[in-house]
This record gives structure tokens, C-alpha cells and sequence, in this order.
């Protein structure tokens, strides 16, 4: 579904120039009483998984709006239940709301009655998944970088760069890194690898690791192949990534903040760095839908999304970063400032977020490889093609 | 005559009995065939409409397309999907499966006869009952679970290398592991690791069978195969595997299918190359490309379908 996007960015673009004007909420009235919202696993928390993590409740209570949770495991389960309809709100990432808005899937949002809109982040505020032609279709919720994940007992020092994960070499404590990194088993993990080159090897031209050429696209894909052989298994499910770290020998991979905190936590000998290639990312956006049907409860609870103790909680639980910078610091949750540190608050500019590739692409002359050729080749890498 | 004589108040038809009920009841004990009507209607029209239709729309998508440009599905008929399916790393996939599939349907077979054999002819009360517990209580519990308790056991630091360590017998884990193909850096990672447990979580699936086939071989012909002379050898490949054949080749359809479309195990434990299951889980719920994941379902049902047609051959659904 994801390949859908290049028709829709087309049309979107055909839209915005065409002018039309979609109505927008010009106040916030009483609250309908509910509030229906679809969500990534684990970002939706009410105390029920852990007592400390909950920041529904207080919502619930303070604006009569009950709060009714559709957890979704892919972005195109996203697109798919908001085209069915009956929901509010919707946390999208980047490769989720450009479809969803160039569907008309969402509204825009009228920024003024989200009092909080000024503390967001301004890294954020106009950020282009979210914001098309200057008008804002949603507001930010969390971000977060996929970082590089090494045993410190294996690296004394930190790895600087990602050939540890990418080339065959000797690790610190003097064995070769076959069989002891592994990545990512998803083909966005094609971009990690650009990213890589365009370090590494400038003269290929890539200016942005998801608009890869035919040229390009294929020297990642040989890349990817080298790293077949040190690879064992590819990591899919973050709980298996942690138990490869702990029972598996593997002590360098890309990985997510959720994975370090989770493994720190449980006293093991891990940290994770950004290296100087920089890395990818992701970044959510809760959206409203085009029909909602309790406007005034979506925009009480986008409100509180910034406002609350939601992004400071949050981004400790999940191991992302908040939209509001202050929810690091100013004590609203459990989140400090070293905690936003160590998810990566600090390296917003390495970060390259997670877009679809699409055949148009503005850096090579849309002649890009789109996502479905990344997902059929990728297969192909790991099946040893 | 005279019985009826004397009683002349029972006539030889009732009345109808009156209200809905009463007469509802009437209508279908006189017709038969219109019971029989209402009550294979509903799982009639279960099969055909929710299974069948369900499958016959998964065969219609496989003749789609997706276009190249816009990644839109194409609804017009081509058989350029199918055509992708037969790209090297595609046949790669399949050929994996359905090899992976048979040997673990044979590794199923030799292991589950002995076990199947002891059960059908020497168990007998509480040991009997203890065997069917033994078989059945893994099925009980979460295939998930069993699988997370597997990637522990076959982990570079789990349980297993940890004995064969104590034992003094690494050194033929890791030769065993050198090999190509069926070795890697762990069990865990390693098409052997995949083997192992799908030979486990199957098991049950083939002992039934051929234990149900076993008991059913009379004694008496096993014990006047001897006294004609038969080793026992003999006897074993004369008379006993052609008579349980029928439950080996039924045992043989679930594990072989089985293996053919899990996606799960192959994700958790194994080398992180696709199964057909995998592929078709990432065709349709990343790429967006359906037409190429039906036609990734449509080749375990044209392998069941040849082995099906085998298997009736060598008479597997006789004792149906």
C-alpha cells in the first residue's frame, strides 16, 4: 500500500495548486462525551500495561471525553481503518500521513485553538509529513532516530560509524563481526545502507537515502549482499533483538531506543550511539479525521497530548523523544534531560526520517527506485540473491 | 379388527396438534427432506460463500498486476504476476519451503512411528493414558511460547550448547554448524535450528494417525508372519508399514501442509531467509503487492493438491 503514495503526492500537489479550501474548526465547543483514536502499540497507555505509565486517565476526567483505543501495527492498517472511518484521531507516521492527506482522509488542523502549539518543538512545527503548502494537517507527537546498538563490553569506545554492521572487520576485542551484528528485516533497511554510502562514497550522488537512482539503488543492494554474510539472523521484533543480544552473541546492530533502554534497565552491558554517518528515523503525527464526529474532544485531547504529562511519560516508555522539547526538562513526567539524550533529543539534524520512496523524486530526476521494487530485492538479499 | 372394534374413540391419525410450535413440528416430521434443507443451509452457505468464495477472490487477485509506476493494482487479467513468480529469488522461496516441508514430514514419519507403535501395542491402561497426555499436552499450550522456549534451548549461549559443552562434544555442534546450508553461527540461526522444531510442534499432528492405523493391524497376522518364517525385519516391510501406510501418508498430509504455510516459526528461528508464508505476510502488508501474494498462496495449493491426489493413490483416505 505504501507504493500508493506517488499517485496520491501527485494528487495532493494538483490539489493544493487547484486552491480548494477544506473547512476547517473555527471553535471548540462542550465535549461529545467520546473520543475515538487509532495508535501505534504502546503509545495509548491508561496504567493498564504499568501503573506509573497512564496519561488517559486524568484526561478522561478532567474532559468528560472517554477515550476508545484502535491499536494498529502497520501504517497501512492506519490508512486502512481511517478510509473505513469512525475515528477521530490517528497517530501517523511519515509514510502514513502524506497518503492521508493527499486521500482527504484528514483535515486541517486550526493550529490557534491548540493553546500548546507554541511549544512544540520548531524543528517540528512545520515539518513536511505533516504540513503541505503551509497548511498544518496535524500536530507532532513523538519522534525518535534508529540508532546503533553495541555491548560495552566488546567496544570500550563507542563505534564512529556503521561499518561495524556493514563490512567485514575486526571488533575491539580482536574476532571478525561475522555472525555478530545483524539488521534490520524490513527493506526501508535499504536507506540505512545508502545512507552509508553517501558517506562513504560520495561520487555515487545520493543527497538523500530514500531517492536512490538505478545506479545507486544497486550499490546498496551489493552492500546489503556483503552484509548477508556477517549477518546470522535479521532482526523483526524488538523483544527477539533484545534476547539475540542476551543469549545470541551478537553485540552491534541498528536498532531503537525502546531496545536500549529495555536491555539498560535490565543491568546489561549495553549503549547505543549515533555515528558520524548519521541515521534514519521516524517521526508521528496525531491527525484528525475528515469526518470526525467529536471535533471537540479530538482538539481537547491535542491539546493534551502536548500539554500533559503524555509526552514526558511517553517518550521514557517507548524511548522517543517528545514534540515538546520543555517535557524533558520541566518535570512533568518522568522524562529528564539525560533520558532525552539518550534517545537521541540532541540529533535531530543526523536524522534522515522515514519517508516512501516513490518513483518522483526531486534530488535524481525522478527516476527513483519505488518502495515495491525495495521490498521484492530485499527478499532477494536475504535469501542470498 | 376387534381392538380397534372396542376402542373406538383412538383414531388411526391424530389430529394436527394445535399452535406454532405443535404444527412446525408436524410440517417437518411429514417432510423430511425440508429439515434437511434448513438445517445444511447454513453451514452450505458457509462453505460456499465465506471458504470457496473467500478462495476463489484470492485466485482472481493473483491474476491482477500491480503497476509498475504508481504501485496501483491493475484489474485486468495477465498472467504477469505469475511470471514474477518464477524470478530466481521467488523459486528460491519455494523451493525452500517444500523442501524444508518434506524433511520435516520424513523426520515426522521416523520418529513418530516407534512412538506410535509402543502406544498401539504395548500401553495399556495408565500408560496408555499417560501417552495421550504425553502427546496431546503440547498442544495445549501456546505454540508462541513453545517457540520462544526453542530459540532459548538453541541459542549460542542456551541449555543445548551449554550440555553438549559439559560433554565434551562442541566441537561436533560447530562442525555440524560449518556446513553450508544447514549450518550458521547458532542452531538458533541455522535451517538445522528451523528443522528441529518445526519436526517438534508438528509431531503430535503424525503420531495420531499412525497410531490410530496401528491399531487397527490385527496381532494375529504380525505373529503368523513370524511363524512363516519372517524376520522380523520381514515382517516390518511386508506386512506392517503397507498396512499403517494409510495412517503414515494421513499424518504426512498435516505436517507437510503444515510446515508449508507457517510463518512464524521460520520469522524466530532460522537464518531470517523467506518461507512462502513470510513472503506472502510481506507482499501484501508492506509492499501493497496482492496480486503477487495470492499467487504466493496459490502454490501450496497446487502442491497439497498433487500430494493430496498421491496420497489418495496410495489409499490414505481408504479408512475414511
Amino acid at each position: 500500500m505504501k507504493s500508493f503514495l506517488k499517485s496520491f503526492t501527485a494528487m495532493a500537489l494538483a490539489l493544493s495548486f487547484s486552491g480548494q479550501a477544506i473547512a476547517q474548526v473555527k471553535e471548540i465547543g462542550a465535549g461529545e462525551g467520546q473520543v475515538n483514536i487509532v495508535a501505534w502499540a504502546g503509545y495509548l497507555e491508561r496504567g493498564e500495561t504499568d501503573p506509573k505509565f497512564d496519561w488517559i486517565t486524568k484526561f478522561e476526567e478532567a474532559s468528560g471525553c472517554k477515550v476508545n483505543v484502535k491499536t494498529a501495527n502497520t501504517s497501512d492498517e492506519m490508512v486502512a481503518l481511517m478510509n473505513e472511518g469512525g475515528f477521530d484521531l490517528v497517530t501517523a507516521s511519515g509514510d502514513a500521513s502524506l497518503r492521508l492527506i493527499a486521500g482527504k482522509r484528514v483535515q486541517p488542523i486550526n493550529i490557534d485553538l491548540v493553546k500548546s502549539w507554541s511549544t512544540i518543538d520548531d524543528r517540528l512545527k512545520d515539518a513536511p509529513w505533516h504540513t503541505v503548502d503551509g497548511v498544518h494537517y496535524g500536530v507532532p507527537y513523538m519522534w525518535g532516530p534508529n540508532v546503533l546498538m553495541y555491548n560495552t563490553n566488546v567496544f570500550k569506545e563507542a563505534p564512529k560509524s556503521w561499518s561495524v554492521v556493514f563490512e567485514e572487520t575486526n571488533l575491539p576485542d580482536g574476532k571478525s563481526n561475522k555472525g555478530r551484528v545483524q539488521a534490520y528485516d524490513g527493506p526501508i533497511h535499504v536507506a540505512d545502507a545508502a545512507n552509508y554510502l553517501m558517506a562513504h562514497k560520495p561520487d555515487l550522488g545520493i543527497k538523500n537515502p530514500y531517492e536512490l537512482n538505478e545506479d545507486q539503488y544497486k550499490a546498496a543492494l551489493d552492500l546489503l549482499r556483503a552484509q548477508r554474510t556477517l549477518v546470522g539472523r535479521y532482526w523483526h521484533d524488538a523483544m527477539i533483538q533484545i534476547d539475540d543480544f542476551k543469549n545470541e552473541g551478537v553485540v552491534a546492530s541498528g536498532s531503537w531506543p525502546f531496545q536500549v533502554n529495555l536491555l539498560q534497565r535490565d543491568k546489561q552491558p549495553i549503549a547505543s550511539v549515533i555515528p558520524e554517518e548519521g541515521v534514519t528515523g521516524w517521526a508521528d503525527t496525531t491527525m484528525m479525521h475528515v469526518d470526525s464526529a467529536n471535533p471537540n474532544c479530538a482538539y481537547m485531547w491535542m491539546e493534551h497530548s502536548l500539554a500533559s504529562n503524555l509526552q514526558s511519560d511517553l517518550s521514557v516508555w517507548f524511548g522517543a523523544n517528545p514534540a515538546v522539547p520543555a517535557a524533558c526538562t520541566d518535570g512533568r513526567g518522568m522524562q529528564t534531560k539525560e533520558g532525552c539524550t539518550t534517545n537521541g533529543m540532541d540529533d535531530f539534524e543526523k536524522v534522515k526520517f522515514w519517508t516512501t520512496p516513490t518513483s518522483k523524486c526531486a534530488t535524481q530526476g525522478d527516476k527513483c527506485v519505488p518502495y515495491y521494487r525495495w521490498v521484492s530485492d530485499y527478499i532477494g538479499v536475504i535469501g542470498g540473491r | 379388527m376387534t381392538l380397534t372394534a372396542t376402542h373406538p374413540a383412538v383414531p388411526a391419525i391424530l389430529p394436527p396438534r394445535g399452535g406454532l410450535f405443535g404444527s412446525l413440528s408436524d410440517t417437518l416430521w411429514r417432510n423430511p427432506k425440508l429439515l434437511l434443507f434448513l438445517m445444511l443451509t447454513p453451514p452450505l452457505l458457509w462453505l460456499g460463500v465465506v471458504y470457496l468464495g473467500a478462495l476463489f477472490a484470492l485466485l482472481l487477485q493473483s491474476f491482477f498486476s500491480i503497476d509498475e509506476y504508481s504501485g496501483l493494482i491493475d484489474c485486468r487479467f495477465t498472467l504477469k504476476t505469475y511470471g514474477e513468480l518464477l524470478q530466481a529469488a521467488n523459486v528460491d522461496i519455494i523451493v525452500r519451503t517444500v523442501t524444508m516441508a518434506a524433511a520435516v514430514t520424513v523426520a515426522s514419519a521416523v520418529v513418530a512411528f516407534p512412538i506410535a507403535y509402543f502406544a498401539a501395542r504395548y500401553a495399556r491402561g495408565k500408560w496408555k493414558v499417560l501417552f495421550y497426555l504425553g502427546v496431546m499436552l503440547p498442544l495445549w499450550s501456546s505454540y508462541l511460547v513453545k517457540i520462544y522456549a526453542w530459540k532459548l534451548i538453541l541459542a549460542k549461549e542456551g541449555i543445548l550448547t551449554w550440555l553438549l559443552a559439559k560433554l565434551h562434544l562442541l566441537g561436533l555442534l560447530d562442525a555440524w554448524l560449518s556446513l553450508p546450508v544447514v549450518g550458521g553461527n547458532s542452531l538458533s540461526v541455522s535451517f538445522t535450528g528451523t528443522f528441529i522444531v518445526f519436526v517438534y510442534v508438528w509431531l503430535p499432528f503424525m503420531i495420531l494417525p499412525i497410531q490410530a492405523a496401528l491399531e487397527r493391524v490385527p496381532g494375529n497376522l504380525v505373529e503368523a508372519s513370524s511363524d512363516l518364517g519372517a524376520s522380523p525385519g520381514q515382517t516390518f516391510r511386508n506386512v506392517l508399514l503397507p498396512l499403517a501406510l494409510p495412517g503414515v501418508v494421513a499424518g504426512s498430509i498435516f505436517t507437510f501442509s503444515l510446515t508449508l504455510g507457517d510463518y512464524i516459526i521460520p520469522q524466530i528461528i532460522g537464518t531470517s531467509r523467506l518461507f512462502i508464508g513470510q513472503a506472502v505476510y510481506a507482499h501484501q502488508g508492506t509492499a501493497g503487492n496482492i496480486p503477487l501474494a495470492a499467487a504466493f498462496t496459490v502454490v501450496p495449493i497446487v502442491v497439497m493438491g498433487f500430494y493430496l491426489w498421491m496420497a489418495r493413490r496410495m489409499g490414505a483416505f481408504d479408512a475414511l
